[in-house]
């Protein structure tokens, strides 16, 4: 029996060269570079242009002070809510069987299509001055248009499918059992849920809750168009960083995106460890 | 179980029905329903069809639509392909960083927009770092042009394929590959004869939620558009103009005219995919 050598340049028959290998990855990285990595340097080389004094002094200024708290406000009442319409609609949809399903579903995904711009604009419309419950509402002491709950309600809108969408299939790939396993054995209803269902889902609620509140705190369109912008007042991070920039106070609207860039800094890392020690928990199939 | 046909849901123990789906429906009521009602509703019945039609018919406003949405398909088409090679690249090669550049993907994601929109308007400008480059090296111009409006909504719409595709790639059955290998298969027809046409439905599910992204998208194109009417002037942006000018008419029917385009658009994705599952599971 005669001994078979490899040849020298042997590869796998379900690898492509090694020159296409290379190229193409050298290709996918530079497009990374200029499209990713560039931009967020940019950011930060932008903000510290003329020192950290000065940029961690454009912080403290009252506009922008009250921008960041604004933002955690409007951050703080939006994230919670979606977490309990997620929780709700995931319980609904994964536990029982009903007509409409598919429908609902994609109502729920509805705002993924719709422009933030236009968003903002059904709020303007439903609850603005010149509508009749908007007019009725002013009256009465409770303006919501160019005001901040109307900021909260397009972020709400913004953010409405990030939680649910999260929630749903890995309830669906859990399936019923260990609930109703539960049930048999007395449990009531919360504490079903307590102690079966929420350390079941945990780790995808956590995974839900930190994207929706990257675009809670990040979100632009929608929150431009019900602002009105008052300084100081209406006024978001995302808002700040454009009239600073108009204002050509380009370190003060650098650093404000420098801010939430460290944001979406965090928010990635926390998204990325929790993908790689608790990826059987999450959703398998991850698109937005 | 007995069977109950007309029942809107079947019988079960599970409790929480009520609660669950009452605060669902009322959310989605509230948070989505409504509203768009409202819109819909100051655009059919308040201001009327013929009325939209009118104001939507005018030079400015279509070359705004044709505008986003041209630029939406050219940057989602981008997308598509380099989403596909990426999602190729990240499960099947080695390469140091690996992982780091694996979790930079969604970047776009968590970075705000209106932060993507100064940084990328920052480099590209004709006094930035690629702006400047670029202009010396080509005499092109990045920033405040249309070129600027596609690498903001590349931006944008960056990790949809990526994300749709990758699992379905990690999925494959290397059987399948080396099956057509030994059948004397190149790797470049294996490649785009048993490996893509599988990738294909997931393929256009990044696609069509990139391009729902990129038609309505506003934060990053403002900044780096220039927004001159006619010209880099984009639907969203007229839509603001209009409500500035308390035009809400106006608004509301560009609003319309956009949300019919792009579900028309998403519909049509859809059958595709439709079809193109039919045909896969045909084959």
């Amino acid at each position: 029996m005669t001994e078979t050598t490899l040849p020298l340049r042997w590869r796998p028959a379900t690898t492509e060269p090694a020159l296409v290998r290379w190229g193409l990855t050298v290709l996918c990285l530079a497009v990374l570079g200029v499209l990713l990595f560039a931009p967020l340097i940019a950011v930060f080389a932008e903000a510290l242009r003329d020192g950290v004094a000065l940029a961690i002094a454009s912080l403290s200024e009252p506009d922008a002070r009250s921008a960041i708290r604004l933002t955690l406000l409007v951050a703080a009442v939006v994230v919670p809510l979606n977490a309990a319409f997620g929780i709700a609609a995931a319980w609904a949809i994964t536990k029982f069987d009903w007509r409409g399903k598919p429908l609902v579903l994609t109502l729920i995904d509805l705002p993924f299509s719709v422009s933030p711009v236009v968003a903002g604009l059904m709020f303007v419309l439903l609850f603005g001055a010149n509508s009749a419950l908007g007019a009725w509402l002013v009256a009465h002491g409770y303006p919501i248009v160019f005001a901040v709950p109307g900021i909260m309600l397009a972020t709400l809108f913004i953010t409405f499918p990030f939680v649910a969408r999260e929630l749903i299939p890995v309830m669906l790939e859990q399936g019923r059992a260990e609930e109703e396993a539960a049930l048999t054995l007395g449990a009531t209803g919360w504490r079903m849920f307590f102690t079966v269902t929420l350390p079941n889902i945990r780790w995808a609620l956590l995974y839900g809750v930190l994207l929706c509140n990257a675009r809670a705190m990040g979100e632009f369109g929608a929150v431009a168009v019900v602002s009105g912008k008052i300084r100081g007042q209406t006024t978001t991070m995302p808002l700040m960083i454009e009239m600073f920039y108009n204002e050509y106070l380009s370190v003060a609207a650098f650093t404000m995106a420098a801010l939430l860039a460290l944001l979406a800094f965090v928010t990635l890392t926390l998204k990325t460890a929790l993908e790689w020690r608790y990826a059987d928990q999450l959703a398998a199939n991850h698109r937005h | 179980m007995t069977l109950r046909p007309f029942a809107l849901r079947s019988p079960t123990p599970m409790p929480g029905w009520g609660l669950s789906f009452g605060v669902m429906m009322t959310t989605l009521s509230v948070i989505v329903l409504v509203p768009m009602a409202a819109l819909l509703w100051r655009g059919f019945i308040g201001f009327g069809p013929a009325e939209m039609w009118e104001v939507v018919n005018r030079p400015r406003v279509w070359s705004a639509l044709a505008l986003s949405f041209r630029a939406a398909l050219i940057a989602s088409v981008f997308n598509l392909v380099f989403g596909v090679a990426l999602a190729w690249v990240l499960v099947r090669y080695r390469f140091p960083g690996k992982r780091i550049i694996d979790a930079a993907v969604d970047l776009p994601f968590a970075l705000p927009t209106a932060v993507a929109g100064i940084a990328l308007t920052a480099i590209y400008a004709p006094n930035g770092f690629f702006g400047a480059a670029l202009d010396q090296a080509f005499g092109l111009k990045v920033a405040y042009t249309e070129l600027g409006i596609w690498i903001a909504l590349v931006f944008v719409g960056l990790p949809f394929v990526v994300r749709t595709v990758q699992p379905v790639i990690e999925e494959i059955d290397r059987e399948t590959e080396e099956a057509s290998a030994t059948l004397g298969a190149t790797r470049l027809r294996t490649l785009t004869h048993v490996v893509l046409p599988t990738l294909t439905p997931a393929a256009l599910t990044g696609f069509a939620l990139a391009l729902a992204r990129s038609v309505g998208e506003y934060g990053s194109v403002i900044f780096i558009a220039g927004n001159l009417p006619n010209v880099t002037e984009i639907a969203p942006l007229l839509i603001v103009i209009r409500l500035e000018e308390f035009d809400y008419d106006g608004a509301v029917a560009i609003a319309i005219a956009m949300l019919s385009i792009s579900f028309t658009m998403l519909l049509v994705i859809n059958l595709i995919q439709i079809m193109s599952r039919r045909r896969m599971g045909a084959v």
